[in-house]
């Protein structure tokens, strides 16, 4: 390694500021500070000695996204192979797996990384590390048979609409990543939602997803309706095992539930956020079970803990809602922001037939609404401390 | 260019977002603005000295108003189609701020031809991003442009889809955010605060 970093010092004049390559600073600064540690300092007070910087904290989302990959690719072979009524080894699945999704994430890079090298270059600011954690959240966010070109568009999309033109990392209202995958549903719906495009299977072969089935069949209980589904295994352990279509990165509950615990450990992300979120989804589908006996509507009596393992909701919740920036920043906000989002949730997947599906809605309206959260949270706390010292 | 009535001034948006999802809207919808602006803009330039200041408002919107009716009515005895496709749109032009704004902020002031030229050049200047937001829904939302098929059939075969959002109106607001942003850019305008 020490040749590299005499090789990066020595090359480092010529980026300084009059030299001819200064606009190509924000590369070599990227460069430099992700193979080797920083040794800029800040330049005014607070000063704080860690080792800690946005770069370790994206970089430590990125690893708790791995397994979400791994277990992706095993899950597309396999359900591959059941689709064609194969017998194949977990091996086999894997590598079977990784030839779909490798194309998938080589170009969300390339497109991420191209907008954010383009903006750090023409804004001479240096090349900001969200996008890794973005361009690693849109695969998994992605079903298998996403078409690239749409990928590509939709990437840009995120990364120019969501976060650049409001200012870079740290200034945007929505999330980048799930604004790339909105762009898709709104603009291309038949590739990302439906039944045919959760597996890679022969032509015509239909996935209907754990949610598309009661959402589109009326029936008292939405439980012994997935239990007559013998194409798949609903049950509530194999739908939180995750051998069911979907999303990439989502299906496999357990993995998710890990990768919150380690994350909620290291406190990158806020576990109030999470409490909040799971109790808002359990309180409202607990509601429509109570309303359910009134309705033919099936996804109403869905009952909690299958709402819970059902579709995107754990992955969206850990991995999406907890984002610092587009979240709320205060603790009681986070509870608040947390709870609706749940909430939403339930009922986006319950009213409205059209959308089986209501994480991604549900997290982006409040997206919108986290900063007036917080600003009655301050408003409140205000007036208690007017209170107490009147 | 520096003056433009949508992308610097933000004005007249409603109307930019409801009827731009073809172009051939788009152009009758810039004809009529364009007119109603540059008649209504003359008209009170000429009655500029004899308006009561009091009253001015009222006077401005019932000369606006009765030629935004004409407008409708000669649409719809010419063009029927069109005037069902533009609905509501046409008539909303007396709402429109641009219309108003020039007659309170220009021909309050000036003689009848200069209202004249601003009138039109106004009109011109809104039409032109109308046209524009117009060209990029429909070339992404329908793969035409002016009704014409320009996207061949063998793009489609390879998968290309035709954008849905472009045709909601979500897609006239980042059509128009972007061409107020490179506009922008391109002047060095921006908003104080």
């Amino acid at each position: 390694m020490k040749w590299l970093l005499d090789y990066l010092l020595k090359i480092k004049p010529n980026f300084d500021e009059g030299q001819k390559l200064n606009w190509l600073y924000p590369l070599y600064e990227a460069t430099e500070t992700i193979l080797f540690s920083t040794d800029a300092k800040t330049k005014s007070a607070p000063h704080i000695r860690d080792s800690i910087d946005i770069k370790r904290v994206m970089i430590l989302v990125v690893v708790a996204l791995i397994p979400c990959y791994v277990f992706g690719a095993i899950n597309i072979g396999y359900q591959n192979a059941l689709s064609f009524g194969l017998e194949r080894t977990w091996v086999e699945n894997l590598i079977f797996g990784a030839k779909t999704i490798i194309p998938i994430i080589v170009v969300t890079f390339v497109a991420g990384a191209f907008w954010e090298i383009l903006f750090a270059i023409v804004r001479k600011h240096e090349i900001s590390e969200g996008f890794l954690v973005t361009c690693a959240l849109i695969p998994l966010t992605m079903p298998p048979s996403i078409p690239l070109w749409q990928l590509f568009i939709a990437t840009s999309f995120g990364i120019v609409i969501g976060k650049e033109i409001f200012g870079g990392v740290g200034m945007n209202i929505f999330n980048p990543a799930l604004t790339a995958r909105c762009f898709i549903f709104f603009s291309y719906p038949s590739k990302i939602s439906g039944d045919m495009v959760w597996l890679v299977g022969p032509d015509g072969y239909s996935g209907a997803t754990a949610l598309s089935v009661p959402a589109s069949t009326n029936s008292a209980d939405a439980v012994s309706l997935l239990d007559g589904i013998t194409q798949f295994d609903y049950s509530w352990i194999n739908l939180a095992s995750g051998w069911i279509p979907g999303s990439i990165g989502e299906t496999n509950k357990f993995i998710i539930f890990l990768a919150a615990v380690a994350l909620m450990i290291m406190k990158l992300i806020s576990w109030r956020v999470i409490l909040g979120g799971v109790s808002g989804l359990f309180a409202m589908s607990y509601i429509g079970t109570l309303i359910a006996p009134f309705s033919d509507n099936s996804m109403l009596s869905i009952p909690p803990h299958y709402h819970l393992v059902m579709g995107s909701f754990a992955f969206g919740l850990t991995f999406m809602a907890t984002e610092p920036v587009t979240g709320s920043h205060t603790d009681t906000g986070r509870l608040v922001y947390g709870f609706f989002v749940g909430v939403l949730t339930v009922i986006i997947r319950s009213i409205n037939p059209a959308y089986p599906e209501g994480v991604m809605l549900a997290i982006l309206l409040m997206n919108a609404f986290a900063s007036l959260i917080d600003y009655f949270v301050v408003k409140v706390n205000i007036r208690k401390r007017m209170a107490r010292y009147a | 260019m520096g003056e433009n009535p949508i992308s610097i001034h933000v004005l007249g948006i409603c109307s930019a977002l409801a009827i731009t999802t073809k172009i051939d809207t788009a152009v009758v919808m810039t004809i009529a603005v364009v007119a109603v602006l540059s008649i209504s803009n003359v008209v009170i330039s000429f009655l500029r000295n004899n308006i009561p200041n009091k009253v001015r408002i009222i006077i401005q919107m019932s000369v606006i108003a009765s030629l935004v009716i004409i407008a409708d009515q000669v649409l719809k005895a010419y063009m029927y189609d069109m005037s069902k496709l533009l609905g509501v749109f046409l008539g909303l032009i007396i709402t429109n701020c641009i219309v108003l704004g020039r007659a309170e902020a220009y021909a309050m002031q000036n003689s009848p031809s200069k209202a004249l030229l601003d009138g039109m050049g106004n009109g011109l200047g809104y039409g032109s991003i109308l046209i524009a937001v117009a060209f990029f829904r429909e070339l992404f939302g329908f793969g035409s442009i002016y009704g014409a098929q320009v996207i061949a059939n063998q793009i489609y075969l390879g998968g290309y889809e035709n954008n849905g959002l472009m045709i909601l109106s979500p897609g006239a607001f980042f059509i128009l955010g972007l061409i107020v942003w490179a506009h922008r850019a391109y002047t060095g305008t921006s908003d104080k605060h």
